[in-house]
């Protein structure tokens, strides 16, 4: 991924901005936006695609001592949909799916992140928060994995979605016999120390 | 005169109506606009019509290596015997090279290719932004090289049939 300039001091500017809002003991993480990846897997005519969202803002506060105190969230901008064809890119855009005139980001802010039970400490967390995507918000409830990877740490996760819930797929595109319901928004997020 | 055996023929002519069938979804797909469940549903049907020519293409090769071919006329010069074979020769590689070009093409698009729906098919290479829009190219030529060997192909047995009376068309007629 290319990283743009205003894209750079859009990220910079907002974990300023939640480094002061926040009153959280764990300090935000500096996201690596080049090494991290939002993306969403769908399927047609049971053909698995996978399509990235190149655009996007996470934020992580996480402290593995103090897990209850950790929140995170991720701001999508939905035009940065990328499936692999200009003519797809730009029909995505439509009313019919993402209507991203009207609902330009899709977010997700969570509400709790918990220590899964049996796991080794420090590594598996269950996440539950509101995804919102055009205009639709959703509790959504998924499993966390941690890893440290040199001094960062490293954040994957996979939400299970029904896009129908969402309104993604109006009109013909309802009928799930061509693009199945079930969506998969798959994320690896890369933080420096 | 001699004629193909049966296995010849059959697999000739279903990968004929195959081919034909492919040619024209592929055709009409790239024309319809924008992104619909119909454009989507022909792209997988068209896929899976690639595949099945490339499985019964295999198939035949290797019926046509273990049966030879039945002799042309003897009065039939030399020069059409070399070019009938050549352009035969060129029609096999091309019941191969069309599908396998089609194959990498969706790979590179990011779209693996479930036959029927039901079986995923390998996935040799990952999604290329780079290598898509040139095998896009190699796809479509390879297909407009089909088209005018077809019509070739086509030509040259109506002559055989009407002109020269020969008998070569009914060594491969049903």
């Amino acid at each position: 991924m290319i990283l743009r300039a205003p894209f750079v001091s859009a990220i910079v500017g907002s974990i300023a901005v939640f480094s002061l809002a926040s009153t959280a003991v764990a300090a935000p993480l500096k996201v690596d936006a080049g090494k991290s990846t939002v993306s969403a897997v769908f399927k047609q005519l049971n053909v698995p695609v996978e399509a990235k969202f190149k655009k996007f803002v996470a934020q992580i506060d996480f402290d593995s001592t103090k897990p209850d105190a950790a929140k995170a969230s991720v701001d999508i901008d939905i035009a940065s949909f990328d499936l692999g064809d200009a003519e797809y890119n730009k029909e995505v855009l439509k009313k019919d799916w993402f209507n991203a005139a009207q609902f330009p980001k899709a977010t997700f802010v969570s509400s709790a992140i918990k220590a899964s039970a049996g796991a080794l400490a420090g590594t598996k967390y269950d996440v539950t928060g509101k995804l919102t995507i055009k205009g639709k918000s959703v509790d959504v409830r998924f499993p966390l994995t941690v890893k440290k990877e040199g001094n960062g740490q490293t954040f994957d996760g996979a939400v299970p979605i029904k896009r129908l819930s969402f309104n993604i797929g109006e009109g013909e595109w309802k009928d799930t016999g061509m693009v199945a319901d079930e969506v998969t928004i798959k994320f690896h997020v890369v933080t420096a120390p | 005169m001699e004629r193909y055996t049966k296995p010849a023929i059959l697999l000739h002519w279903l990968i004929a109506l195959l081919i034909i069938a492919a040619f024209s979804l592929g055709l009409t797909m790239v024309n319809i606009p924008g992104l619909t469940p119909t454009k989507l549903k022909y792209f997988s049907w068209h896929k899976w019509l690639g595949v099945t020519v490339l499985a019964l293409a295999c198939l035949r090769l290797l019926w046509r290596l273990t049966h030879a071919a039945p002799a042309y006329p003897a009065q039939m010069p030399r020069w059409q015997q070399s070019a009938a074979h050549a352009l035969h020769a060129l029609l096999y590689i091309l019941i191969f090279a069309i599908p396998i070009s089609g194959y990498f093409y969706s790979l590179a698009a990011g779209v693996p290719v479930v036959y029927l729906g039901l079986y995923p098919l390998p996935v040799f290479i990952d999604s290329s932004p780079e290598l898509k829009p040139v095998l896009k190219l190699v796809h479509y030529w390879l297909n407009m090289t089909l088209l005018a060997a077809f019509f070739l192909h086509v030509l040259a047995a109506l002559k055989h049939q009407f002109i020269d009376r020969d008998g070569v068309l009914k060594r491969i007629l049903p």
